[in-house]
């Protein structure tokens, strides 16, 4: 269980809070969205999480202990993934890289790299590098590369933002499905709406400058959600709805 | 799951290859008529009264070959004169530039990471690497003699630098959401220096190494100039205060030759290491 408690954040001091009284439960095994605009703070809590910034202050609990530099058994999947994926690795490589130093062979950690490449349907790309694929196919080498890792709480930095329209509806579906084999808990940021309830158990609403929960909505969709039929529930319409107004009322 | 968006992008390699050819092919004719030209004006215009300061290239050509590389070819053609000041020469020059890389590329990725000592050293090494290194051969003959390692410390005083503050510059600029991964995922210090660090840096410290390189063969023959009894530096100075002009012609040759191939050498040796970088570099 993640508890996140009173958690604000200023970059520069005195300064404005990016985020302000930030809290937040997730249960195990929740897929949680985070969506807000763009400067919201929604990657500042991310990274918050992520022990990559220390926050102003507030607290962040994993499994009752204070997280206080990066977890163990947290994994990151970055919206950039031509940034985030090492070019003179190949894909395998890549994947096995958060497998180093902890008592794997190099043969084991191979293995457990194909592995989490089959699990993103990438299993052919092993042996290429990171440069030769498309950018669909690169973020699906980094959500390999965190699910090698395999973690208990997984973060996800609007991973499908810079793909296009088509290869994101795949990414979410392909999430679902990981998410369904694996069982782990996933907190996915997004500006997109639509994808935020979609993908969601649960969509957690962040206010604008600063960033603060306006809103945290249960998506009451069927577990088997599909890209046609589910968007067409009234239900999702609805739930979408109240998430668009949500937002439209943090600036105006 | 197959989407448009989901083709493997281009091979490495392939298509460049022959432009290469044809570009270099291209370049080299340039030189060919500049060498056709000198030909043809110390042959024709000026061999009336024959000028021995501006052999003709032939001459230089078939002095070239007699002197270095008309040798038996158990010996790979080279002449006992190559034997004798070639080798000499190309082992300071290697020797020099590795022991300088040895020494520059540890300390510029230990002082790029350092978030304090940069600070404080950087004033020194950019006074230091203003000196011409030819100026110090002096105090290096007062350390060491007329001495291979009084040539070899100049080569080095002269070619650390580069390579020093390029891989310094290299280690520090290193993509910031690399860093962030190896923290993410708990990648040991050792691996993240190997594995993260170093290649990041590795463009950098690559291009320090090239410049070192053409550095090192100025130094290599300055430093043979001074009280040497071998090298090609000694033997170009030889050549001219006995005025054996063809001879110290084909030297001068020699050593371009040389600093051409070893340049080409490393290029190539370059994109194999770094063929993400140049691949990523053209896709940007």
């Amino acid at each position: 269980m993640l508890e996140v408690e009173e958690l604000s954040h200023a970059y520069r001091r005195p300064g404005p809070n990016v985020l302000e009284d930030v809290t937040l439960i997730v249960g195990d095994g929740e897929l949680v969205s985070i969506v807000g605009r763009s400067g919201c703070g929604k990657s500042t809590l991310l990274r918050a999480i992520a022990g990559l910034i220390r926050p102003t202050s507030g607290q962040i609990r994993l499994d009752g202990t204070p997280v206080d530099g990066t977890p163990d058994n947290l994994a990151m999947v970055f919206q950039d993934y031509s940034r985030t994926l090492l070019p003179w690795l190949s894909v395998r490589d890549n994947v096995a890289l958060p497998l180093r130093g902890n008592g794997m062979c190099r043969r084991a950690r191979r293995a457990a790299a194909v592995e989490a490449l089959e699990a993103v349907l990438l299993a052919d790309a092993a042996r290429q590098y990171p440069w030769q694929l498309s950018g669909g196919m690169q973020q699906r080498v980094s959500i390999a590369r965190a699910l090698a890792y395999q973690p208990t709480l997984l973060l996800m930095d609007e991973p499908f933002g810079s793909v296009d329209a088509q290869t994101r509806e795949d990414l979410e579906d392909l999430l679902l499905s990981v998410r369904a084999n694996r069982g782990m808990t996933i907190l996915l940021v997004t500006h997109d709406i639509d994808e935020s309830v979609y993908v969601g158990d649960r969509v957690v609403v962040l206010g604008h400058s600063p960033g603060r929960v306006i809103g945290d909505l249960a998506v009451d969709l069927p577990r088997q959600r599909d890209q046609i039929t589910t968007r067409e529930l009234p239900e999702f319409i609805h739930l979408r709805g109240r998430v668009g107004r949500l937002i439209r009322a943090t600036t105006r | 799951m197959n989407t448009p968006g989901d083709r493997a992008v281009i091979p490495v390699g392939g298509r460049r290859a022959g432009s290469v050819l044809a570009g270099s092919a291209l370049r080299w004719s340039v030189l060919l008529v500049v060498v056709g030209l000198w030909q043809f004006v110390t042959t024709t215009v000026v061999a009336a009264d024959y000028e021995p300061y501006f052999p003709p290239p032939g001459i230089v050509a078939r002095t070239l070959y007699e002197t270095w590389f008309s040798g038996p070819v158990s010996r790979g053609f080279l002449t006992p004169t190559a034997i004798d000041h070639l080798l000499p020469s190309l082992g300071r020059l290697l020797g020099g530039w590795a022991l300088a890389a040895v020494m520059g590329i540890p300390a510029g990725v230990a002082l790029g990471r350092s978030k304090y000592a940069i600070e404080y050293v950087q004033p020194v090494i950019h006074f230091a690497r203003s000196i011409p290194a030819t100026t110090l051969i002096p105090v290096f003959i007062v350390l060491f003699g007329f001495s291979t390692s009084m040539r070899v410390s100049v080569i080095i005083f002269g070619v650390l630098w580069p390579i020093l503050l390029n891989t310094m510059d290299g280690a520090r600029k290193v993509e910031p959401s690399y860093l962030d991964i190896a923290r993410v995922f708990g990648v040991s210090r050792p691996v993240r220096l190997l594995l993260i660090i170093v290649p990041a840096a590795a463009p950098r410290i690559f291009a320090g190494l090239r410049i070192s390189l053409s550095l090192s063969i100025i130094l290599m023959v300055t430093s043979e100039l001074v009280g040497a009894t071998d090298g090609i530096g000694f033997f170009l100075s030889n050549a001219k205060k006995s005025f054996q002009l063809p001879e110290m012609w084909s030297a001068i040759v020699l050593l371009g030759a040389l600093g051409y191939l070893l340049n080409t050498a490393l290029l190539v040796f370059e994109r194999r290491i770094l063929g993400w970088y140049h691949n990523t570099e053209e896709s940007r």
